[in-house]
């Protein structure tokens, strides 16, 4: 029998699969029959990447949640958004290469390698497609204590995505520096295991 | 925007893009940094009177009001293509006038090397121009300039309407530069002044990002914006995600033929 926590859990889940996959569900319907403004691409290729970003930062809010609020349900939800934001990356990244330079493979290699704020927007890419295949529970179990040494990767992919958002835009720096804001916020939350980190490193150092 | 009497253009092999995407596809920060919030933002703007002055180093300073604007010049219609600096184009119907006949007419005098252009500085009608929120943290008014053998060059039009009527708000109403062989950010909108100037004018995204914007801005495919090429760009017409619309940049914007002898002894490397 299902008991009153589980199925708030399933709920929780439920509420966030609906939520993502539907937003996600019609902007592709839009922009596919042209109803998304005079330019599909562009309004795909900022919705999906704002949307991955917004996903990050609301999965890097779990573990903060969870210690002050004590709302431990929250924690069963973190792999979720976090492959939620992954998803959303992807859908980024493909969009680029699909409808923005429309598969001119060259171009695409040469944008990734030429303009910085592409190369850091892939390298956040790279870490999260590594952080999403790494989750499935068996992984998990297989890379025992590596596993949250390589999952601390995150908060690099976080400071890589708010440098790329900032990065590329024209002018309008304000909404990208609130993202900064936010982001150093939640690492501010684990200066704690930062300072364990470097205590570790100089430790190792000197020995 | 109500219709126009001009004379049209001749057919075009290229197709145009849609009229709705014309009007609801806008950089004009003043009004907002998104594409779409011109569209959504300016419709209570009022060019009724409006003033544009011509002035500077001329024989015989000019003041246009907006019946003026319409009516002083023949009208004809310029099938041009408009290549914005984001590497996105649309291809657009004006109607308007040469702006080497309005220049003209106020008599230039030899000292006269450059022209300056303004566009209206009105907060309470753009609130882009008191937000940095809104505006996009750009200097108002803002400011654009050419050389003046390139506004005097018959491509360069000074547009009052578009898709036979007159200009809607977001594209510059009452009157607007098109200058078709350079980057879009030069083709400055609702302009209030024209002065003849001895010296290069300051130029609004030339201040703001000297590395990224010069001050001749030509559309060339071999000198790449710093953050990301400029060999192809995305045609806007019809269509959804599923269109096939990268197209080759060319030089000039593929009006070469016409314009580039103004800058035969120049590299546009170095003069981007």
């Amino acid at each position: 029998m299902i008991n009153k926590k589980s199925m708030k859990v399933i709920l929780l889940k439920s509420v966030i699969h609906l939520v993502s996959l539907s937003l996600l569900v019609n902007v592709y319907y839009l922009a596919i029959n042209d109803q998304l403004g005079a330019d599909p691409v562009e309004a795909v290729l900022h919705f999906t990447g704002i949307g991955a970003f917004n996903l990050l930062l609301l999965s890097l809010l779990v573990t903060p949640i969870v210690k002050y609020c004590q709302w431990r349900i929250f924690m069963q939800v973190r792999r979720l958004l976090g492959l939620y934001s992954f998803t959303y990356a992807l859908c980024h990244v493909l969009s680029f290469l699909a409808f923005e330079v429309q598969f001119d493979w060259p171009l695409f290699i040469e944008e990734i390698y030429q303009r910085p704020y592409v190369t850091i927007g892939m390298a956040a890419f790279v870490i999260l497609l590594t952080l999403a295949v790494t989750s499935i529970s068996a992984m998990k179990k297989q890379l025992g204590r590596k596993w949250q040494l390589l999952h601390n990767w995150v908060y690099l992919a976080l400071l890589l995505v708010a440098i790329h958002f900032y990065w590329s835009v024209k002018s309008e720096i304000i909404e990208p520096s609130i993202y900064i804001i936010l982001a150093l916020g939640l690492l501010w939350f684990r200066k704690d295991k930062f300072t364990r980190w470097l205590a570790n490193k100089h430790r190792a150092n000197n020995h | 925007t109500h219709p126009l009497k001009f004379q049209a253009s001749p057919a075009t092999s290229e197709s145009l893009t849609p009229e709705q995407k014309v009007l609801s596809h806008n950089n004009f920060y003043e009004f907002g940094t998104n594409k779409s919030d011109p569209s959504e933002n300016a419709q209570q703007f009022k060019v009724k009177p409006w003033q544009l002055k011509v002035s500077g180093e001329v024989e015989q300073e000019i003041t246009l009001d907006y019946d003026d604007l319409l009516k002083r010049f023949s009208l004809e219609e310029r099938i041009y293509r408009l290549r914005c600096v984001e590497a996105w184009s649309m291809v657009i119907p004006w109607i308007g006038f040469p702006l080497a006949q309005l220049i003209k007419q106020a008599k230039p005098l030899a000292k006269a090397k450059y022209v300056a252009f303004e566009t209206l500085y009105d907060p309470q009608q753009m609130p882009g121009q008191n937000s940095r929120r809104i505006g996009g943290g750009i200097d108002y008014p803002y400011v654009e300039g050419l050389r003046l053998d390139e506004a005097m060059h018959p491509l360069t039009l000074l547009s009052v309407g578009l898709y036979g009527k007159t200009l809607p708000p977001q594209n510059g109403a009452p009157i607007r530069l098109v200058v078709p062989w350079k980057y879009g950010f030069k083709s400055i909108k609702s302009i209030v002044s024209i002065r003849l100037v001895e010296k290069m004018p300051p130029t609004t995204w030339n201040l703001l990002a000297p590395n990224e914007y010069g001050f001749y801005a030509n559309v060339n495919p071999e000198v790449d914006h710093p953050r990301w090429s400029q060999a192809s760009e995305r045609r806007i017409t019809t269509g959804g995600l599923f269109a096939r619309n990268r197209i080759e940049t060319l030089p000039f914007n593929g009006y070469g033929e016409q314009v580039a002898e103004l800058y035969k002894n120049m590299d546009l490397r170095q003069y981007y």
